[in-house]
């Protein structure tokens, strides 16, 4: 060998399996992207490069549906995320600034426990628990089950963000005659604000793409996007399809960039 | 201090639990307006938890805390006219100097412009006017503690709270800053409490210092009083370099008490009240108060040996074995060595020390 260093770099295969990684990760995604910008109606025929699929989802037989659908997608996405990330915001103040209390290691596992069960329960128990209680279904119970399973992931960057905030600001706030509300509102909710918008961003991404847990609340008509595409889906696979998908997976990738970039910018440095 | 002299602080036996663990056990003491008053000793001492408890961080298990007259201890810390330069300085760090300067007064109700102004004068009396548009992470460690210091003063509180704001420091910084704290509280004519656990500093720059240890105010003085004069063995030890040695009293007579120390060695010491006759008690002698000499020339003159001369810059340490007795270390600063002697190693001499220069120590 010729690095005696401890560099992973060095060992034997490191970039044929970097690589492998990298294709199995991303090449369904590549190919997607690509064949969306297909002219043929085939799938798998590569006939040119058109816009007519993106022509295709906008003005298309189906357009109308997935109109409705992306509405009450970003209509959902937005409001829960906002919902989410306001109780996530103030369970991460109580929770690192309430002090030693007696359940707060349970409590912090049980924010945490949605992240770990697997969501075909959660969605199974959302529905028994909309049934039990008499709710109808519709745009309501998928707004009530999102913002529901939207608080850990708005929780997670939040009370991240929030450990790494001594608490000597508050004070010093506090001795400069500022009240425990303007310590809040002052000091401590703008230190916090990259958490905080880091939280949303993760949140809306979760809520925009659910497909397991909408499928099982919306009521019968109600369609999320991905819940529309779904359905399109089921009738075979049009390269409209991945028009949708490419321009889904772009709203992800512009969000998933904010949220990097807005947790890297340190302001308590 | 004239007799007109208010009272800034008054702590009445306050006491502080926590749980089983008590950091405090009844202290009393009167700080007075305009003083510089530093409350030194080890960590774990309470001297920052009685700090926060004036400042209104902490609570108050039994006592009370009054501020010019006021009882305080219930208020919380943004009723209380006192500011607080903390250790890791705090300054909020997203906002510009000025805006940390001037957040006291926007918080007190001046309007903005008006706090802005005066936080801009602020900066000037610290000069730091030309960073007044930076952020805290754009500044020095020094820069920075000096924004701390004008954003506590900015508010003109009743009294400053100073929670070891030099720690963080270099030694050169922290001496100039030692300076610059003094003439700040002079200008100001504020109330400074200081905690510190370097007894340099306390002595450096304080009116008077409580010294504490393990929750309890072990003695209250002067600068000169608790170098000169210490109470018991703790302050002795705590404050300066000394020869702590024991000693049992053999005889008192008009004020004077004879004691010896092992290996027959006589020495007369001021007698101290408490201490009576055939107590085995300790004794302080300050190093820079013995001097050596071929012949024996004070009244008080002990016999030994010469063991080690360290050099220290601007002192020689000697270190001398007195027979069958005790060590001694003997201070001689340089400026001094046409007047006294240094001994070569293994030389016999003679350790002189003025009557008086002994103390007795109540354990």
């Amino acid at each position: 060998m010729a690095s005696k260093q401890f560099n992973i770099k060095s060992y034997t295969g490191f970039k044929a399996i970097t690589l492998l990684c990298l294709v199995v990760l991303y090449a369904p995604l590549v190919v997607v992207t690509i064949y969306s910008f297909n002219a043929s109606q085939s799938l798998t025929n590569w006939e040119g490069v058109s816009l007519r699929w993106y022509a295709d989802v906008f003005t298309g037989p189906e357009s109308g549906k997935f109109k409705t659908a992306a509405k009450n997608s970003f209509f959902i996405a937005i409001v829960a995320a906002t919902v989410a990330t306001t109780i996530a915001t103030l369970a991460a103040t109580g929770m690192v600034r309430g002090g030693r209390f007696r359940f707060r290691t349970v409590s912090f596992g049980l924010i945490s426990l949605p992240l770990m069960v697997p969501e075909i329960v959660l969605a199974v128990a959302t529905l028994i628990f909309f049934n039990s209680i008499g709710f109808e279904r519709g745009l309501l119970t998928i707004l009530l089950a999102h913002i529901a399973f939207c608080i850990p992931f708005a929780y997670l960057p939040i009370s991240a963000r929030m450990q790494g905030i001594e608490d000597s600001y508050e004070q010093a706030a506090l001795d400069l005659y500022a009240t425990k509300r303007q310590a809040f509102t002052k000091i401590l909710l703008p230190l916090m604000m990259p958490g905080i918008i880091s939280g949303f961003l993760l949140a809306f991404i979760v809520s925009l793409d659910d497909f397991i847990i909408t499928n099982f609340v919306k009521g019968a008509g109600v369609e999320t996007l991905p819940t529309a595409i779904f359905g399109s889906v089921k009738q075979g696979i049009k390269p409209n399809i991945m028009a949708i998908s490419t321009m889904l997976l772009s709203v992800s990738i512009v969000m998933v960039t904010i949220s990097y970039f807005v947790s890297k910018s340190d302001n308590t440095k | 201090m004239t007799d007109t002299q208010q009272i800034a602080i008054d702590v009445r036996d306050a006491v502080k639990r926590y749980g089983d663990f008590t950091a405090l056990k009844k202290i009393s003491l009167s700080i007075m307006d305009n003083e510089f008053f530093t409350l030194l000793g080890p960590s774990g001492c309470g001297k920052t938890t009685l700090l926060r408890m004036i400042a209104g961080f902490e609570d108050v298990t039994e006592g009370a805390i009054f501020l010019f007259g006021d009882e305080i201890e219930n208020l919380p810390p943004n009723k209380r006219p006192v500011n607080t330069v903390f250790q890791n300085y705090a300054l909020f760090p997203h906002m510009t100097i000025l805006e940390n300067v001037a957040f006291g007064l926007e918080m007190r109700g001046t309007s903005k412009a008006e706090a802005l102004k005066k936080a801009g004068e602020m900066l000037e009396l610290v000069q730091l006017s030309q960073f007044s548009a930076r952020k805290p992470s754009q500044l020095s460690g020094g820069q920075q503690q000096r924004v701390a210091l004008a954003r506590a003063l900015a508010p003109q509180p009743k009294v400053l709270l100073l929670d070891e704001p030099l720690s963080a420091l270099d030694l050169k910084l922290r001496k100039a800053m030692q300076l610059e704290l003094k003439h700040l509280q002079r200008e100001t004519g504020i109330t400074f409490i200081f905690v510190t656990h370097d007894q340099e500093e306390a002595l450096t720059m304080s009116d008077r210092i409580a010294v504490m240890s393990a929750g309890e105010m072990q003695q209250l003085g002067t600068p000169t009083d608790i170098y000169e004069r210490p109470h018991n063995m703790f302050v002795a030890d705590f404050i300066g370099e000394t020869n702590l040695l024991e000693v049992s009293v053999d005889g008192i007579e008009s004020g004077r008490a004879t004691c010896h120390l092992g290996g027959g060695h006589e020495l007369t010491c001021n007698a101290v009240e408490g201490i009576g006759v055939g107590s085995k008690v300790h004794m302080s002698i300050r190093p820079e108060r013995l001097y050596m000499s071929d012949s024996p020339v004070e009244t008080e003159s002990l016999k030994g040996r010469i063991k080690e001369n360290i050099f220290v810059g601007t002192d020689i340490t000697t270190i001398v074995d007195l027979q069958d007795g005790p060590n001694f270390v003997v201070r001689t600063s340089n400026s001094d060595r046409g007047n006294k002697r240094i001994f070569e190693p293994g030389t016999e001499m003679f350790v002189n020390m003025e009557l008086g220069a002994a103390r007795l120590l109540a354990d």
